[in-house]
C-alpha cells in the first residue's frame, strides 16, 4: 500500500485580476521526499510556497498537508511545518538567544535550552547567541533563519532560497546540515532555489514552472536524460526559455 | 487546537518585553512626554488656581485631566508601535506562519500596551506627588473605572490604526499619531462637553473618554460618582473595541488574499 503524499495540490490557482500568478498547479509529494520547485522569476515558486504556508489564499483549488485541508485546518498542521527564507526577517533588536527563544515557545518546543544549545552546536551560531540578531552577516542570519525553522523539528520543511547571499563554504554546510536533519527525522523539504548544483545533490524530485504552471517535473537526472543535457542548469535555462524536451537549441 | 493559548501569548509577549528591555532609551522615552505633559500643567494649574475659583475647588482638575489623557494616548500608541516593529523587523509573515493565532497577536499587544502605559503614565503619576502635591490615586475607586475605559478606547482606537496601516502601508504610520490628537478636542479633557458647539457635541457623547472626563470632572467638583457615565463609557467601548479587533482580524485576511503579508515592512 503506498502512502499518501504529505504535501497535495489540486488545480491549485492564484490569481490576481488578469494576473495568473499560479495556474493550475497539481502536485504530490510524499514523506520524506526533497522537491525542488524552480522556474524563473515570477514563475509562481512563491506564491506556491506561500499558499502552502497559509500566507496567501487560494482563488481556487485544494491543498492538503499532511492529511490537512488547507487553509481551513491550518491550525493544525502549522505547528508541524516551519519556514525559512531571507525575504522574510527576524526582529533586528533581539539577541539570537532571545529570537529563538520566543519562537521555541511559539512552537511549543519543551526543553528549549537544550534544543538551542543543539542547533547552537549544529548550524555553528552558538558563538553570537546573544548578538543582537541586526549586527550579524548575512550568511549568518541565513543560518539562525534555518535554526529557527528547525526548532520544532518540522515534519515538513519549507525553505525559499535556502543558500542565497552564503559563501560557497558556508552554503554547502547548510547543504550537509540540511541532508543530514531529513535523514535522521526523515521530514519532507520543499524548496525554491536557484541553484541547479543544490538541487542535483539534495533533491529527488523537481517541479519546473513557468508563468504560473508546471512545465515539467520529475527526477533531476531523469529531466538531464529527457533534456538531453549535461546538467539541470541546462535543462533549467531550457525551460525557462520555453523549449520542450527533444529541441536543439540554437 | 481552536483554543486561545496563553503560552503563545506569553511568548510574544516576552517577545515585546525582550524589545523595551534591549533599549533604556525606550523605556526613557516611555516616561518621557507623560512626565513633561504633567510639569506642564501643573505649573499651568499653579498659575490659573490664583485667577480660577474653578480651580480653586479642584486643584487637580487639570492635572487628572492631563494624566488620564495619557492614559488613553499611551496605550493608543503602546499597541500600534508595537505593532508596526513587526512590519519594520519583517517579522508579521513569521508569526503567522507560526502556531500564532491572530487572535492571540492581538491579545499580546494589548498586553504589552497595558505594560507601556503603567510604565510610562505610572512614573508621571508618582512624580506629581512629590512635585505638586497632587495625588491621581485621590480620585478613589472611580479612577479604576476610568483607568480601564480609557485603556480599552486606546486599544480600539491602536487596532483600527493598526489595521489601516497594515491595509496601505507604513506610509500611513504617521495616523497612528494623529488619530488620537483629531479626537482630542471632542473629548472635554480639559472642559465640560457642553463647552462644545450644539452640533459637536452628539459627536463627543459618542466617544467614551467624554463620559470618564466628564465622570471625573463630578467626582472632582461635584464629590459625585456617576455610574452611569462609566456604564455609557463600557457599553461604547465593548462596541469599539470589538470592532477593532473584527477590523484588524479582517485585514489580516484580506492581506492574506492580496498577498501582502510576504511584503510587508518593505
Amino acid at each position: 500500500m503506498t502512502e499518501s503524499p504529505v504535501i497535495q495540490t489540486e488545480n491549485l490557482n492564484k490569481h490576481y485580476g488578469p494576473v495568473r500568478a499560479v495556474d493550475g498547479i497539481s502536485i504530490s509529494i510524499a514523506r520524506s521526499a526533497t522537491c525542488a520547485l524552480l522556474g524563473g522569476n515570477g514563475a509562481g515558486k512563491t506564491t506556491t510556497i506561500a499558499m502552502l504556508l497559509g500566507l496567501l489564499l487560494p482563488t481556487s483549488g485544494r491543498i492538503q498537508i499532511l492529511g490537512e485541508e488547507v487553509p481551513r485546518q491550518i491550525r493544525r498542521v502549522l505547528p508541524r511545518m516551519n519556514f525559512s527564507s531571507p525575504y522574510v526577517d527576524l526582529p533586528q533588536r533581539l539577541t539570537v538567544a532571545e529570537n529563538l527563544t520566543v519562537y521555541a515557545r511559539l512552537y511549543g518546543v519543551r526543553r528549549i535550552q537544550e534544543r538551542l544549545a543543539i542547533l547552537g552546536r549544529d548550524l555553528d551560531i552558538d558563538a553570537f547567541f546573544l548578538r543582537p540578531y541586526g549586527s550579524l552577516s548575512a550568511g549568518q542570519k541565513t543560518r539562525v533563519a534555518l535554526a529557527k525553522a528547525l526548532l520544532n523539528e518540522p515534519e515538513i520543511l519549507l525553505l525559499d532560497e535556502p543558500t542565497a547571499s552564503l559563501d560557497p563554504d558556508t552554503a554547502d554546510r547548510m547543504r550537509s546540515i540540511l541532508t543530514d536533519y531529513q535523514r535522521h527525522s526523515g521530514a519532507t523539504l520543499l524548496l525554491a532555489s536557484h541553484n541547479m548544483s543544490e538541487v542535483e545533490r539534495l533533491c529527488d524530485q523537481v517541479i519546473m514552472l513557468r508563468a504560473g504552471q508546471i512545465v515539467a517535473t520529475g527526477a533531476p537526472r531523469e529531466l538531464i536524460h529527457r533534456y538531453g543535457r549535461k546538467d539541470m542548469e541546462e535543462v533549467f535555462l531550457d525551460i525557462a526559455r520555453g523549449i520542450q524536451s527533444g529541441e536543439v537549441l540554437e | 487546537m481552536s483554543a486561545i493559548s496563553l503560552h503563545r501569548i506569553g511568548a510574544l509577549a516576552l517577545r515585546y518585553l525582550y524589545l523595551l528591555r534591549s533599549s533604556r532609551v525606550r523605556i526613557i522615552e516611555l516616561a518621557y512626554w507623560p512626565t513633561v505633559q504633567m510639569i506642564l500643567w501643573g505649573f499651568i494649574t499653579q498659575y490659573l488656581s490664583s485667577h480660577s475659583d474653578v480651580l480653586n475647588q479642584a486643584v487637580g482638575l487639570l492635572l487628572s485631566g492631563v494624566l488620564l489623557w495619557d492614559v488613553l494616548f499611551r496605550s493608543q500608541l503602546g499597541l500600534s508601535v508595537v505593532f508596526f516593529e513587526e512590519l519594520h523587523a519583517r517579522n508579521l509573515a513569521q508569526l503567522l506562519i507560526s502556531p500564532l493565532r491572530p487572535i492571540e497577536l492581538i491579545i499580546a499587544l494589548i498586553s504589552i500596551s497595558l505594560v507601556r502605559t503603567l510604565l510610562g503614565v505610572g512614573i508621571a503619576v508618582l512624580l506629581a506627588v512629590p512635585f505638586y502635591g497632587f495625588n491621581l490615586f485621590s480620585l478613589g475607586l472611580p479612577l479604576a473605572g476610568f483607568f480601564v475605559n480609557l485603556l480599552m478606547m486606546g486599544w480600539a482606537i491602536g487596532l483600527l490604526v493598526s489595521a489601516l496601516v497594515l491595509r496601505y502601508g507604513m506610509g500611513a504610520e504617521s495616523i497612528a499619531w494623529a488619530a488620537i490628537f483629531a479626537l482630542a478636542p471632542l473629548c472635554g479633557i480639559y472642559y465640560p462637553v457642553a463647552t462644545l458647539p450644539g452640533w459637536l457635541q452628539p459627536l463627543s457623547w459618542l466617544l467614551p473618554a467624554s463620559y470618564v472626563f466628564e465622570g471625573m470632572r463630578a467626582v472632582l467638583l461635584d464629590h459625585v460618582f456617576r455610574l452611569d457615565y462609566l456604564i455609557y463609557s463600557l457599553l461604547l467601548n465593548t462596541v469599539y473595541l470589538g470592532l477593532g479587533v473584527s477590523v484588524f482580524l479582517a485585514t489580516i485576511h484580506n492581506a492574506r488574499e492580496r498577498g501582502s503579508l510576504l511584503q510587508s515592512g518593505e
